[in-house]
């Protein structure tokens, strides 16, 4: 018993880190969600309601089914593959309401340049300009049509 | 702000990512690994010389892990997700299980250690003082002021024990940091299985510098005569550490320039240009050879005791300076040329910013701080101690 006496201290040493590991284990238990680790190292719960978050793109389909002339143009220049959201940015309250919601005037000044600004890290294919040299900031549909950019050289020889 | 690129990088290398507080990240890790190391030498390995340095190694110790996570809090952003680590811990992630490292070395191996060895004069000077001091000594007593013979002994026993555990949790520490570093496969500045091994004796010998410099430094303070044995037995540590810790070093370069992989070229043009000043001229010249050499005089040549403490103090403070230069040739270094091997790029510190100089200096000086209010809090001295005993005698005597 002497021994235990002596060595008191270190109980209330051991019962400090005890009643520490027990608050831990108990805010873990208020904090850590139900749903975590039920499929992974995620909160289960996210899946569910990030499913229910309201859609904000409505896809090239939906925007193909009214904008037939857009897609006759498009699908025959080197935009193709762009989906229209990309540049038009999210538009299914548009879709939704065509009426009522109007897409943004998009200024190709700046838009463009996201993409076609010369950049060394980019493909030596891919097309792309110094935008202060190639067109001093005017906008990019002064002289190219966004949706099939290709300037085709007219009767008179013009580019 | 435009970042000047020489030759060829990839978009996302052109700004660094680890800035200067992930230099001092590994460099304050480093000083509290050393420092714990350098007090088990006289602990468990009975180096009786160096008792005078004990107890001001374990508060530096301390005093520099309590200081070690903010750099990485400030370079996250979010302090509050780090708990995060603790509540829902991804074993599969080396950086999330630092978190573990981190609090078994603070409170199951430090704290510990530092309470066993101080309890006696916590329990005393919980009776001595008065007013706030009172209150705190005797908060830090948990309510026992058994001082007895038998419970000294008890303590003199575990805190043996929990020095022993010590020091392999002193090795994952930094090793850990090392780790961390040497396991990036995709960066081959960093990717070597000795990066772990070259980390822990540079911490050593850090740690072992700063205790040297910080022990000489206080007796100057308290205006008290430099223990010559005490210190030149550090000394003779610190020149071992080093030359292991070197020619580890060495071995290294030596194992790149022979094998002489794919990014040998791209490397070594780096080490010759940008990294010329801060690796071969401060890290390796000034901050490696010059005390190496500077202590081996003193372990060769008969030196007025004198002269041996300008030297150990010129020796300390350049090893401090190198070792972090190797700290911040590891970190920056690593990021300043491309994976292409056709650019590199250039490192712009802020200076009033969240990553900047200002916020380095102050995580630098702020351990310094910490130190000196544990310092008047738990007094090393073994002066102090005596002191305490009369009173001790007086209080306790019939224990």
């Amino acid at each position: 018993m002497k021994a235990f006496k002596d060595a008191g201290h270190l109980f209330r040493l051991a019962s400090v880190f005890l009643v520490g590991g027990v608050l831990f284990l108990a805010f873990r238990g208020v904090l850590v969600p139900r749903s975590f680790g039920q499929y992974g190292h995620y909160r289960a719960d996210a899946i569910k309601e990030t499913a229910a978050l309201p859609i904000s793109y409505a896809g090239h389909q939906v925007c193909e089914g009214c904008h037939a002339d857009v897609l006759e143009v498009k699908s025959k220049g080197v935009h193709k593959q762009v989906a229209c959201e990309a540049c038009h940015g999210p538009l299914a309250t548009h879709a939704d309401d065509p009426a009522s919601v109007q897409p943004a005037k998009l200024d190709t000044a700046v838009l463009c340049v996201r993409c076609h600004e010369a950049n060394l890290a980019k493909p030596k294919n891919f097309p792309q300009v110094v935008s202060a040299e190639h067109s001093g900031g005017a906008p990019c549909e002064t002289c190219h049509q966004p949706h099939s950019p290709a300037i085709v050289a007219v009767a008179g020889g013009n580019q | 702000m435009q970042i000047p690129v020489e030759g060829f990088m990839y978009p996302n290398e052109v700004e660094l990512q680890w800035s200067v507080l992930i230099v001092l990240y590994p460099f304050l890790t480093g000083l509290v690994a050393g420092a714990f190391i350098l007090a088990s030498l006289e602990r468990v390995f009975m180096v009786k010389a160096v008792k005078p340095t004990y107890r001001l190694a374990l508060l530096t110790a301390l005093a520099f892990l309590i200081v070690a996570p903010l750099p990485l809090q400030l370079h996250l952003g979010h302090p509050e997700r780090s708990f995060e680590m603790y509540l829902t811990p991804h074993r599969s992630s080396a950086m999330a299980m630092f978190g573990f490292v981190y609090l078994w070395y603070l409170l199951a191996v430090l704290v510990v250690e530092i309470w066993l060895d101080y309890r006696r004069d916590i329990v005393v000077m919980s009776q001595c003082t008065t007013g706030w001091k009172r209150l705190v000594y005797r908060v830090l007593t948990l309510g026992s002021t058994n001082i007895s013979e038998r419970s000294l002994h008890i303590d003199e026993r575990v805190g043996w024990l929990v020095t022993v555990i010590g020091i392999p949790s002193a090795f994952l520490l930094h090793g850990y940091v090392g780790f961390i570093f040497g396991s990036v496969k995709a960066n081959p500045w960093w990717s070597s299985p000795l990066m772990p091994v070259v980390f822990l004796f540079s911490a050593m010998v850090s740690g072992i510098a700063i205790v040297m410099l910080l022990y000489m430094l206080m007796c100057r303070l308290r205006r008290e005569p430099i223990d010559m044995d005490c210190v030149d037995t550090v000394a003779k540590y610190l020149f071992y550490t080093f030359i292991i810790d070197f020619s580890l070093e060495m071995l290294d370069l030596i194992h790149r320039i022979y094998e002489a992989d794919e990014s040998f070229r791209s490397l070594d043009f780096m080490v010759h240009t940008r990294l010329f000043l801060s690796q071969v001229v401060i890290q390796i010249l000034l901050g490696t050879v010059l005390p190496i050499l500077l202590i081996g005089v003193t372990q060769v040549v008969k030196l007025a005791a004198e002269q041996r403490k300008r030297i150990y103090v010129v020796a300390g403070c350049l090893t401090m300076i190198g070792i972090f230069a190797m700290r911040w040739n590891v970190v920056i270094g690593g990021q300043l040329f491309s994976k292409s091997f056709l650019g590199y790029t250039t490192y712009k510190m802020g200076f009033v910013t969240r990553e900047g100089l200002l916020t380095a200096i102050v995580l630098t000086v702020l351990p310094f701080v910490i130190l000196g209010v544990l310092v008047k809090l738990l007094p090393p001295w073994p002066e102090k101690k005596s002191a305490i005993s009369s009173v001790a005698v007086a209080a306790y005597g019939a224990d």
